[in-house]
């Protein structure tokens, strides 16, 4: 059944769009992330154009994210103080991001732009994420045990002033790293059409230290609040956020991430860790080639003030 | 330029009407002058009708005739980008900025349009996509540029999408005098007011021509988000918003396990 899109205008598949929202509503759900990484780039290679494709995830991404923030809210899983201070730099990235997506656009980069940021950080986060699961399978293999923690470990940051203690983490740490993670999430959210979870839990275990068990709830909050934002700020000056295909991807995304849940539970960690670094790594691959390969149309065409 | 080609009509017109060779009257008409654009559209086709009435005096006189139907879209601005290769990736370096070019351009005729007249001709009358106007703009002033790669790549990819299209062969004739063509508009046919010029032939010279309008508007929920879209963007932004939380909110309560 063939739908038109509003603002993207085109007709597409409903169910092929439904189901895009339901496989990568499932794997997000799989390993705790928004899935906006995976929806973006399908949905450019649907034929949707790569501004409205951002600008649309960014809604599919606030729905999801928020039933998961309500799940980890119940469960008492989410540190408030750090959420809220996360959020302070994360609504002025947004707000950063959106701008720079804008003047990107005028300028004709703004393809490019999304490109070298998928290959950049997807290229980068997932390589990390196949070296380590892959050293942690090895070291399960070899009959060791997990490495621990190291609680003691200083990073130059923890000497800034502006010191916070956030209860429920058992952390304490200065506000200015903390409010820096929240704006690039927020910044390369805008612009990437991403909620940035695979690279905002990463961040707060490795840098932060805050603790496994109120990691996600916690970055659920953040990229809730923030795709929120940056729907209303692209909504408000792109005029590029697409109500049908948005509603269409929520619906699938949602109900998807629900089973996706129960099976991320019954695979090992390190395993699911592995699988989603291999993921991002081979959507990271995917743009890298598109930015290297010689284009089969060196032309294109955009209309000034229109949505192409 | 549309004043010359005003005079030109009117010329034409006073010609016909005065001249004592040309007596045939054009008539066409469109199967719909609305197209509208639901949530199930995905392309459609409109039919132009016409005949030419003759009269005594010009009954049987002149020989075969042709037509030749152009359809222009709504004009909207567009650039066109190429691509270079900078450190390796392929990066967007030069871009034109066409002014006002029709968003739809369709040119139907019965058969060729140098077998329907001299190429001179087709360029006085702008007929054909090669003789229409796609005016750049260079350094702040509006010009045409002759053999221009953006114009040629602006065509091309026009014509890809369906937008831009010369068919020799999309006016038929059902008797000498009475001809059906087919206007296809295809799923991202942009919203708007069209035009359709159809004109007359015989011989080789332009005996008469006549004007048509028809208009493509989305309605119902579509022309609602695409008008909240564009005039109340902060109010619509605000209610996907809102839409979102309650997607994920009725998730996690119809899902809710404990």
């Amino acid at each position: 059944m063939q739908i038109y899109l509003p603002i993207a205008d085109i007709p597409v598949n409903v169910f092929l769009v439904l189901a895009m929202g339901l496989a990568v509503g499932f794997l997000s759900g799989m390993f705790g992330v928004g899935g906006g990484f995976l929806m973006t780039p399908l949905l450019i290679f649907i034929g949707v154009q790569p501004a409205v494709a951002v600008a649309s995830v960014t809604t599919h991404v606030a729905a999801s994210s928020f039933s998961g923030a309500i799940a980890y809210w119940r469960r008492n899983a989410i540190d408030v103080t750090l959420a809220l201070t996360l959020l302070a730099g994360g609504i002025v990235g947004s707000a950063g991001g959106v701008a720079l997506f804008t003047w990107l656009r005028t300028l004709d980069q703004l393809d490019l732009a999304i490109g070298l940021s998928y290959v950049t950080f997807l290229g980068v986060v997932g390589v990390l994420m196949v070296a380590e699961s892959a050293r942690a399978i090895n070291r399960s293999r070899r009959g060791k045990p997990a490495e621990l923690r190291r609680p003691g470990s200083h990073i130059w940051f923890h000497g800034l002033p502006l010191k916070l203690r956030f209860k429920r983490s058992k952390v304490y740490v200065s506000a200015i790293p903390v409010l820096a993670i929240g704006f690039i999430i927020g910044f390369i959210g805008a612009v990437m059409g991403i909620g940035g979870g695979f690279l905002l839990v990463p961040m707060l275990i490795y840098l932060l230290r805050v603790p496994t068990a109120t990691v996600i709830g916690t970055s659920m909050v953040l990229i809730f609040v923030t795709m929120t934002a940056t729907t209303v700020l692209h909504a408000a000056t792109n005029h590029l956020v697409d109500a049908v295909l948005a509603l269409i991807l929520m619906v699938g995304g949602v109900i998807g991430a629900q089973f996706g849940a129960h099976a991320g539970q019954r695979i090992r960690g390190e395993w699911l860790r592995l699988l989603l670094g291999l993921l991002v790594l081979s959507v990271g691959l995917r743009f890298a080639f598109e930015l290297v390969l010689r284009p089969d149309d060196l032309y294109s065409i955009r209309l000034v003030g229109g949505a192409l | 330029m549309r004043v010359a080609l005003a005079v030109a009509f009117a010329l034409a017109g006073v010609l016909g009407g005065g001249g004592p060779a040309v007596a045939e009257r054009l008539v066409a008409s469109l199967t719909n002058h609305h197209v509208m654009i639901t949530s199930n559209y995905t392309g459609v086709e409109l039919v132009l009708f016409g005949s030419v009435e003759q009269d005594a005096t010009s009954l049987g006189r002149h020989g075969p005739y042709d037509i030749v139907a152009t359809i222009t879209g709504p004009r909207e601005t567009v650039r066109t980008r190429r691509k270079q290769r900078v450190l390796g990736i392929w990066v967007n370096t030069q871009a034109r900025t066409f002014v006002d070019p029709p968003s739809y351009l369709a040119v139907l005729a019965n058969r060729p349009l140098d077998a329907i007249t001299g190429a001179d001709n087709l360029r006085r009358l702008r007929l054909g996509i090669a003789n229409t106007p796609l005016p750049e703009l260079i350094h702040n002033d509006i010009g045409e540029v002759s053999n221009d790669p953006f114009r040629a790549a602006l065509v091309r990819l026009m014509g890809e999408r369906g937008l831009y299209s010369e068919q020799s062969n999309a006016v038929t004739f059902l008797t000498p005098t009475l001809f059906r063509a087919a206007i296809a508009l295809p799923a991202q046919v942009p919203i708007g007011d069209y035009d359709v010029d159809v004109k007359l032939f015989a011989d080789g010279s332009l005996i008469g021509h006549t004007n048509s309008a028809f208009e493509i508007v989305k309605v119902g929920f579509e022309q609602f988000v695409v008008n909240a879209a564009r005039d109340h963007g902060v109010l619509y932004g605000l209610a996907m918003a809102m839409l979102a939380l309650l997607t994920g909110w009725i998730a996690s309560v119809a899902f809710r396990r404990d």
